[in-house]
């Protein structure tokens, strides 16, 4: 695998930040863990976030690879980095579909990077549609129960 | 029972817009079935081999009165006047058209229900004891705590991409009714030494190709830390369940490569992280839930006796009716095992008389129980001759309750599109012989359980007789499953040797069961006996 | 003989390729030969079909499409302890065949 890989700025089709876009490139996490320099990393499915979680403060992008949407590891991988107080772009790359969309961003996701350029109405639509969550994340959204006990 | 806030509605019904616009996407294009299969299986919709079929959820296997009503209206307005109830608790529907299931999901948001991650490799509808809220045995009643789990597993946006189903079950009592150890997680509510309520912890069972019983790994976790151990344990299982293989992918195969003592490390370590993010319902959400689940107002001073000088009737008490913790109270099981009828299967006529008995007669109340029957759980004693009588009417009063005419049954190749063999005719046939024989009743307690292939989801590997269907040779075939259970005692059966032809397996078990009374010693059940002598009596006799 | 069977994408009902269009009857069903993928593959793309497949087929005696496995032929009649749900309702016999 070579050590070089992951999206470049112009593949992001939706973001909800506002610091400037990291554009270098992302290493694997082996190859990360081996050099003090790097500054954005890719997970794969297989990797463990927790490996990065001594690192955080020079971490300025993670990238979560999805390269079939039904391997859901990357949800857990996001949620780990933003417990551990990362906050720096998580980014969703790979197989990135209209009915993830929510659910990404309620496990840390805020940039997003779909092999396939998705529709952006319906894209709108998802990220808009849930008023309401029954979990509480670190999204910041309140849950019902902490709504229902004020 | 529990009655959606404003909350509860709204998330069921953004679930059905949400579900209506997946469906538009796929009819106009925008997304292929590979995309689509795990959304509409995520609202219980599977293609089946007639039709499409849909799954709904009754959580933890409670309905109201209305509710029932509805899904026989259902019955009539979107499928062919029939529904199937299952040994998860759940109903499915055999004829849905896909154009109409946005419709069907909104007509069952009108009555508090749903078809929420019925299926997909999510965390599935929580299962229940059939006779909570009005068994004597009971703790607690354990239907809050499942609510509770209920809310936190809908849409938990962490785990809807598992590595495969997830299970849960909640019992509050040592009797297990439900198959508690037969599940992913299995939670039993405890009373610790100190006396505090808290949950013991199963994790790791199932059926299915690898039957495994579930280890316990924590026997106690305070009720204020529920949900968070609930989602350490589900965070371990996404991390490290296999991905590789969907025969392997199952939790009982992580914590069985793992080894439980490791698996329960995992878990510790990421509970003890969790903690610290307050995830957790405060105690007020399990208080707020509590009273929806209190005591009906039970009368006082009722009578304790039936009149039992109708023979029918008294035999139909003797088998149908459960000891209810209110003194003149019992808990009534509705058979849906008619001789020679299909397991599980309720016509509308059915569902609306059903639905108006449990208005009548139970405080509004019914419940589905694992063994594919109705239960009215609370029924004054005095005015069971009255209801026996309409059950009567309604085709509803066979007396056959845990004998072996109640036979669970998966719908096999009749409806199933991975069956290898039918399940139902097999049941229908051994319903009736052992009726024509006059056995059934000799025979006592006596689980009889029917898969149409290796899935298992007519519970077989926990019959005490169980029935597998094999493909031999592209006919169908039939292995012969003895000493299993699924209640507290529970237990995986074996298999006798090869196979039967669907005559030859009815035959089988008849000798089976022949074996059993000849040899069988007091207050003996099938099981006992099976137990006691071992395989080989019963292996000479079907083989010799 | 070789022959196209599915469902309908939008009703989940079983269907069979008759060489034009979608039936629901097996006895319309024709041998594909070896056009099997091709057929499949723009059917799909046009979602005229849902979930489909080729199967293995003979006829009978009566020179009625017979498809090799029980499953296709539950599937080309309807579930056998419902038969007034088969295609075949005022046939009870109709059910021998599939066995
Ligand atoms: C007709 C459509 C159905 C399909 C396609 C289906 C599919 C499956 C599959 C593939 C499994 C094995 C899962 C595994 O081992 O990973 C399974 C297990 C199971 N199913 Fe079904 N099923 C269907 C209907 C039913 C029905 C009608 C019931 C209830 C009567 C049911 C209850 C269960 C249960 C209890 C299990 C065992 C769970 C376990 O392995 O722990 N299923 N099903
Ligand atoms: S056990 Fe097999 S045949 Fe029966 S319903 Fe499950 S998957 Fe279908």
């Amino acid at each position: 695998m070579p050590d070089n890989l992951g999206t470049s700025p112009d593949d992001v089709q939706f973001r909800f930040r506002d610091d400037e876009v990291v554009d270098h490139a992302a290493v694997t996490v082996d190859a990360f863990l081996d050099q003090s320099n790097a500054a954005a990393v890719r997970i794969e499915p297989g990797d463990d976030a927790r490996e990065l979680l001594p690192h955080l403060e020079r971490i300025k992008l993670v990238e979560v690879n999805f390269p079939g949407f039904m391997d859901g590891r990357g949800y857990s991988s996001a949620r780990v980095l933003r417990e551990a107080g990362y906050e720096g772009e998580i980014r969703a790359v790979g197989e990135v579909l209209i009915d993830q969309l929510a659910i990404m961003r309620r496990c840390g996701f805020d940039a997003f990077a779909p092999v396939n350029t998705l529709d952006e109405a319906d894209a709108e639509r998802a990220f808009n549609l849930w008023n309401e969550v029954y979990q509480k994340t670190t999204d910041g959204r309140a849950p019902i129960w902490q709504k229902r006990h004020g | 029972m529990y009655r959606y806030d404003q909350y509860d509605q709204e998330m069921v019904d953004t679930r059905v817009a949400e579900f209506r616009d997946q469906t538009r996407r796929r009819l106009e294009g925008k997304i292929t079935e590979d995309q689509f299969k795990p959304l509409r299986l995520q609202n219980g919709l599977y293609l089946q081999l007639h039709a499409y079929m849909l799954r709904v959820a009754v959580p933890y296997g409670t309905l109201n009165g209305t509710q029932m009503h509805a899904l026989a209206d259902i019955a009539d307005k979107y499928d062919r006047g029939y529904g199937h109830f299952t040994t998860r608790q759940n109903i499915q529907y055999n004829w849905i058209k896909l154009e109409e299931a946005p419709d069907l999901l909104a007509d069952l948001a009108k009555v508090e229900m749903h078809a929420i991650q019925t299926s997909g490799n999510c965390i599935r509808n929580i299962s229940s004891d059939q006779y909570a809220g009005a068994a004597a045995d009971e703790l607690v009643d354990p239907r809050p705590y499942a609510e509770l789990l209920r809310q936190w597993s809908s849409f938990h946006p962490e785990f809807l991409h598992l590595p495969r189903k997830f299970k849960i079950c909640v019992i509050a009592s040592d009797n297990d009714r439900a198959a508690m150890r037969l599940h992913d997680i299995g939670i039993q509510i405890v009373k610790n030494e100190a006396g505090e309520i808290g949950c013991a912890f199963y994790v790791g069972g199932g059926m299915g190709r690898t039957p495994m019983v579930a280890p316990l790994i924590r026997e106690f976790v305070p009720l204020d830390q529920l949900i968070t151990y609930s989602e350490a344990c589900l965070r371990v299982y996404n991390r490290y369940g296999r991905r590789d293989n969907k025969y392997k992918a199952r939790i009982k195969i992580l914590v069985h490569e793992m080894g439980k003592d490791e698996y329960a490390r995992q878990v510790e370590e990421e509970f003890a992280h969790l903690l610290e993010q307050g995830i957790e319902p405060p105690l007020a959400e399990l208080e707020r839930i509590k009273p929806y689940f209190a005591d009906p107002a039970f009368k006082i001073g009722l009578t304790e006796k039936a009149d039992r000088s109708d023979d029918k009737f008294a035999r139909w008490v003797d088998s149908n009716c459960m000891p209810h913790k209110a003194p003149g109270y019992v808990a009534v099981t509705i058979s849906l095992k008619p001789v020679g009828g299909i397991p599980g299967d309720a016509s509308t006529a059915q569902m609306h008389a059903m639905a108006d008995l449990a208005k009548e007669y139970s405080f509004d109340e019914c419940r589905v129980t694992h063994a594919q029957n109705i239960v009215l759980p609370h029924v004054e004693i005095g005015r069971l001759n009255e209801l026996y009588g309409k059950l009567v009417q309604a085709d509803l009063a066979t007396a056959n309750i845990d004998q072996i005419g109640d036979i669970i049954a998966c719908p096999g190749l009749d409806y199933c599109s991975l069956a290898n063999a039918r399940s139902i005719p097999v049941a229908q046939k051994i319903s009736q012989r052992f009726e024509q024989n006059g056995k059934g009743e000799m025979l006592g307690q006596l689980k009889l359980k029917i898969s149409g292939c290796i899935n298992a989801c007519g519970h077989h590997h926990a019959g005490h007789i169980g029935i597998l269907g094999v493909d031999k040779k592209g006919t169908e075939n039939y292995q012969l499953l003895l000493g299993g259970s699924e209640a507290e005692d529970t237990s995986l059966a074996k298999i006798t040797g090869p196979g039967f032809d669907e005559a030859g397996i009815v035959d089988a078990v008849e000798k089976a069961a022949d074996v059993y009374l000849a040899q069988r010693e007091d207050g003996e059940r099938f099981l006992d006996t099976y137990r006691r002598i071992g395989m080989d009596p019963f292996k000479e006799a079907l083989y010799a | 003989m070789k022959i196209l069977t599915g469902n309908d994408l939008l009703t989940g009902l079983v269907t069979w390729w008759d060489g034009q269009g979608w039936s629901p009857h097996v006895d319309d069903a024709v041998d594909v030969g070896d056009e099997a993928e091709t057929i499949l593959a723009r059917e799909e793309a046009a979602r005229r079909v849902n979930a489909s497949y080729a199967i293995e087929a003979s006829l009978d005696e009566n020179g009625k499409v017979r498809p090799a496995h029980i499953k296709d032929r539950v599937r080309a009649l309807g579930p056998t302890v419902r038969p007034d749900l088969t295609l075949k309702p005022a046939e009870p016999e109709a059910l021998n065949w599939v066995i």
